[in-house]
């Protein structure tokens, strides 16, 4: 939960904010190491759905998070403008497939509110705060929930 | 303690890396003895090794190495000069000595305590071979040697004392109970007094030191009388000097050339054979020390902390780090292991850290994988291949491959630091159940990445225990057999066809089989009616759950099997087999890949994905012909292979990739073999070049990936899996007929 936790201990955070399956989710802009053009991922056999496969980043392995599949939104439907969100969360380095990146966001702590108690949907436990910004509401996105290896576990 | 301060834990941290070296020194010395073939340079190079490591343990103030490392010392000191013979039971009491000295130092390293009953037993054995005249040597050492605590507030001022009480380091006195100088009448006497100005114009006596020591025998003292106390030192100034005794071939004025860089630096006397040299000031002209406003880096033997230079001198003389007082260094070419224990291996080494290297062989990986690129563009644009950026990549390759042979080989470690410690295992688990077992070793030298030594510790550990225990008879039976008492196991490693084979073989009474089998069924392993092969037999002793020992002893009952073994041997992409032959014993090889970090792979497609395949595991390819294909069951298919049926895998489907096919006439089968020795075809689209490839490590995102071992990049910068085809076979559904149904697509 490091993310949550520097929103939490910082007045003012840096948000990087992307569309995913129409809706816009925000990470901390600290646990963003670069964002890269989509390339076709090698498919890994047996692996979870949301997992579209691992792509040669500089020499290193990288494991892509379909982030539209993993929030229960469907599998994304890879063109060439689709951009692989690079974040590391302090124990191991993931891509996330987005549909786009729009913008970064500076904004104080205390817009951050807690996201309501809604039962239906499995992908709130990614959610872990909710805030406004030009009358959208952005979802800061829970990334450690959000990676396979915590989903494996709890499966 | 002292590991607190910075500069002495880097020395106390070299002092056990030392350590390390004189305890391999000492295992190849008892070896020798053990073998029989032992000279008295043997039984002195092993008294050096404990000699030296006592004198460092007693710089670190470690009493309890100390005292045993004294003991020990008596007792082969005793061996040296004779009185005590060095048979086969003094030997197994100093191979425990030397097992228990490496304990202790250990132990002193990791601040660790040591087990002292075993400590008592070998040091009961040590004093009663001592017998009788254990006093007298006893205290003979106490006064040759002085532990002394090393102190950073040292005072060199010497009122009480000519000799300033210097640090003892390790090796520091190992050479002072050598021979003097007396020796050296008829040489050249040579008084060299350095002027201040020898240090700041960055000349070195020790050089000068180590020169005249290649011209023949010499003999060197250190005057540090002229040392003032510590408050009253300049550090720029030079207060040693030297007189030599100096016994060669050469002519004067060859002696003298050795000081023509420094001779207006220095007072120099030079005195040949027989008559006093006129040109030069008596011997005993007072010290010059002049021409102290030159600014100066560093003058010798005056910074408390550390040693004079003379003290400084690094290993590769040979060891023989003089201390201030008397240091003789004999010539290297006459008596080379008198002066260096380590004579054997005087190559020049560097210690590097790991991460260093490591990143090093990333990086050439990354150079394998850019190359790759480039000949692939290079290829795509049609360029003709005598053209010059051809000719040139193809150097680049070359280049490319032996830069990453030769870092490759700076992980390469022989494995003899390994099997030096099976042999002890081999001493502990033989003594445990009462056998009497002796380790040959073979191939010592081979080279093997440093990870797959350190990952094969265990398990060799593991198989060398079981080979003991299970694998050698009683000495009863043994004898009933007609073989000698003494059970042998052989440890051997090798390079064969790009592989490290390491075999462990003993020559017990092979794998009993009919009580393995009875075992499995009783362990429900196997059903009770099985019709298993030998073969088959053998290989249930790497099943889960599987232990044959009839009673339970120390070694065996640990809840650690041979599988276990297996899979970590698995896991460093090795493979293990039994082969066993009753009555004459049992031989497990283990055949490991040379280095973790490349692979010989065959490059193939199969539904659309790439993907690389072990060289190693695959037996032969086959182009799938109508006639070979035959229906076994509803859903799956065999193919004949010369004279045997051979199950058919589809690749695709295995890996979830693709629905059964139904008709594989023309399709290419790799033909796998398993552990068991039997086969198994996987059918690919189509083979696309073998190549060696660059493991890169899979994210543990997922845990593991069934069926995939690792992966690589390859030329045109996508990621291949590389396949663990034995994996795939053991894990496959083997359908290859249904229709579509119940299919699970992954990617």
């Amino acid at each position: 939960m490091t993310e949550t936790q520097n929103i939490i201990e910082s007045a003012e955070i840096e948000l990087l904010t992307f569309q995913v399956g129409g809706q816009e989710y925000a990470i901390d802009i600290m646990s963003v190491r670069e964002i890269r053009g989509w390339s076709k991922a090698t498919p890994l056999p047996h692996a979870p759905n949301f997992v579209r496969g691992v792509i040669n980043l500089r020499g290193t392995v990288l494991t892509i998070v379909d982030l539209a599949e993993r929030l229960g939104m469907g599998r994304t439907d890879t063109k060439e403008r689709n951009v692989i969100i690079v974040v590391h969360t302090g124990v191991e380095t993931v891509g996330l497939l987005v549909d786009a990146v729009s913008d970064i966001l500076a904004v104080n702590k205390s817009e951050l509110q807690p996201p309501p108690e809604m039962a239906a949907d499995t992908e709130q436990a990614f959610v872990s705060a909710l805030m406004i910004a030009d009358e959208r509401m952005v979802r800061i996105l829970a990334l450690s929930a959000a990676l396979p290896s915590e989903n494996v576990e709890a499966a | 303690m002292m590991d607190e301060d910075d500069p002495m834990a880097e020395i106390r941290a070299s002092f056990f890396v030392e350590c390390e070296e004189l305890l391999e020194a000492l295992q190849d010395g008892l070896q020798i003895m053990d073998d029989g073939e032992a000279d008295d340079e043997t039984i002195n190079v092993v008294f050096r090794a404990v000699h030296s490591i006592k004198g460092g343990a007693g710089a670190f103030g470690l009493e309890e190495l100390v005292r045993f490392a004294h003991q020990f010392e008596s007792v082969l000191d005793g061996v040296r000069s004779g009185t005590i013979e060095a048979d086969r039971n003094a030997i197994s009491v100093f191979f425990q000595s030397g097992d228990i000295l490496g304990d202790l130092v250990r132990a002193a390293r990791d601040n660790d305590v040591a087990d002292d009953s075993r400590i008592q037993g070998v040091m009961t054995s040590l004093t009663a071979m001592l017998g009788a005249d254990a006093q007298t040597v006893v205290e003979e050492d106490v006064d040759d040697f002085q532990p002394m605590g090393l102190s950073l507030d040292l005072d060199l001022g010497g009122d009480n004392n000519s000799t300033p009480s210097l640090p003892d380091l390790p090796d520091l006195d190992t050479m002072s109970a050598l021979p003097s100088t007396e020796v050296f009448e008829d040489g050249y006497t040579i008084h060299f007094l350095p002027d201040s100005s020898l240090y700041t114009s960055g000349n070195e006596p020790l050089h000068l030191l180590r020169l005249l020591r290649e011209m023949g025998e010499v003999a060197v003292t250190c005057d540090t009388s002229a040392l003032p106390s510590l408050s009253a030192l300049d550090e720029e100034k030079s207060y040693l000097s030297w007189t030599i005794h100096l016994t060669t071939d050469e002519d004067e004025d060859a002696v003298r050339d050795v000081f023509d860089f420094v001779a207006d630096l220095c007072t120099l006397t030079i005195t040949g054979p027989g008559k006093p040299d006129p040109d030069m000031p008596p011997p005993d002209a007072p010290p010059p020390l002049s021409k102290d406003d030159i600014p100066a880096t560093e003058a010798p033997a005056v910074t408390p902390a550390s040693p004079p230079p003379a003290a400084q001198a690094p290993s590769d003389v040979h060891n023989s780090k003089p201390a201030a007082s008397i240091a003789p260094m004999p010539a290297a070419p006459k008596k080379p292991a008198v002066s260096a224990p380590k004579s054997n291996k005087p190559r020049p080494t560097v210690r590097v850290d790991l991460e260093r290297i490591d990143r090093l062989v990333n990086l050439v990986g990354e150079l394998v994988i850019n190359q790759a690129m480039i000949s692939q563009s290079v290829a795509e644009a049609g360029l003709p291949a005598n053209s010059a950026i051809s000719e040139g990549l193809d150097e680049f390759m070359q280049l490319t491959r032996d830069i990453q042979d030769s870092v490759m080989m700076i992980r390469a470690q022989p494995v003899k630091s390994l099997f030096q410690r099976m042999s002890r295992i081999v001493r502990e688990a033989s003594s445990m159940v009462g056998k009497s077992v002796r380790l040959k070793t073979e191939g010592d030298a081979t080279e093997v990445d440093k990870t797959v030594i350190e990952r094969l510790a265990d398990p060799l550990t593991h198989m060398i225990r079981n080979a003991v225990d299970h694998g050698i008879e009683t000495p009863q039976d043994r004898v009933a057999a007609g073989k000698p008492e003494e059970g042998i196991v052989t440890l051997s490693a090798g390079h064969r066809s790009g592989r490290v084979i390491v075999e462990i073989a003993d020559d017990g009474a092979g794998i009993n089989r009919e009580r393995v089998l009875q075992i499995a069924i009783e362990k429900s392993l196997v059903p009770e009616n099985a019709q298993l092969s030998e073969s088959e037999i053998d290989n249930l002793l790497f099943m889960p759950g599987f232990s044959t020992a009839s009673k339970v002893s120390d070694l065996s009952g640990r809840g650690v099997g041979m599988d276990v073994v297996k899979s970590a041997i698995l896991a460093l992409g090795g493979r293990v087999t039994i082969q066993s032959n009753p009555g004459k014993g049992t031989v497990f090889t283990i055949s490991l890949p040379l280095t973790l970090a490349v692979l010989d792979g065959m490059v193939i497609d199969v539904s659309q994905q790439t993907l690389v395949v072990p060289l190693n595991t695959i037996t032969e390819t086959l182009t799938l012909l109508e006639q070979d294909i035959r229906a076994l069951g509803a859903q799956t298919n065999v193919i004949k292979v010369r004279d045997s049926f051979v199950p058919l895998l589809d690749l695709g489907f295995e890996l979830g990739f693709r629905a059964p096919l139904g008709s594989y006439v023309g399709f290419i089968a790799l033909l796998i073999a398993q552990e068991d020795g039997t086969h198994a075809a996987l059918v690919v689209d189509s083979i696309q070049d073998q190549r060696q490839v660059v493991i890169k490590g899979l994210q543990d995102t997922f845990g593991r990936v069934p069926g995939v071992a690792a992966a690589t990049i390859l030329g045109d910068g996508k990621i291949a899996l590389i396949l663990d085809p034995v994996d795939v076979v053991a894990n496959a559904n083997g359908r290859t007929r249904s229709l579509q149904s119940n299919l699970q697509l992954a990617g």
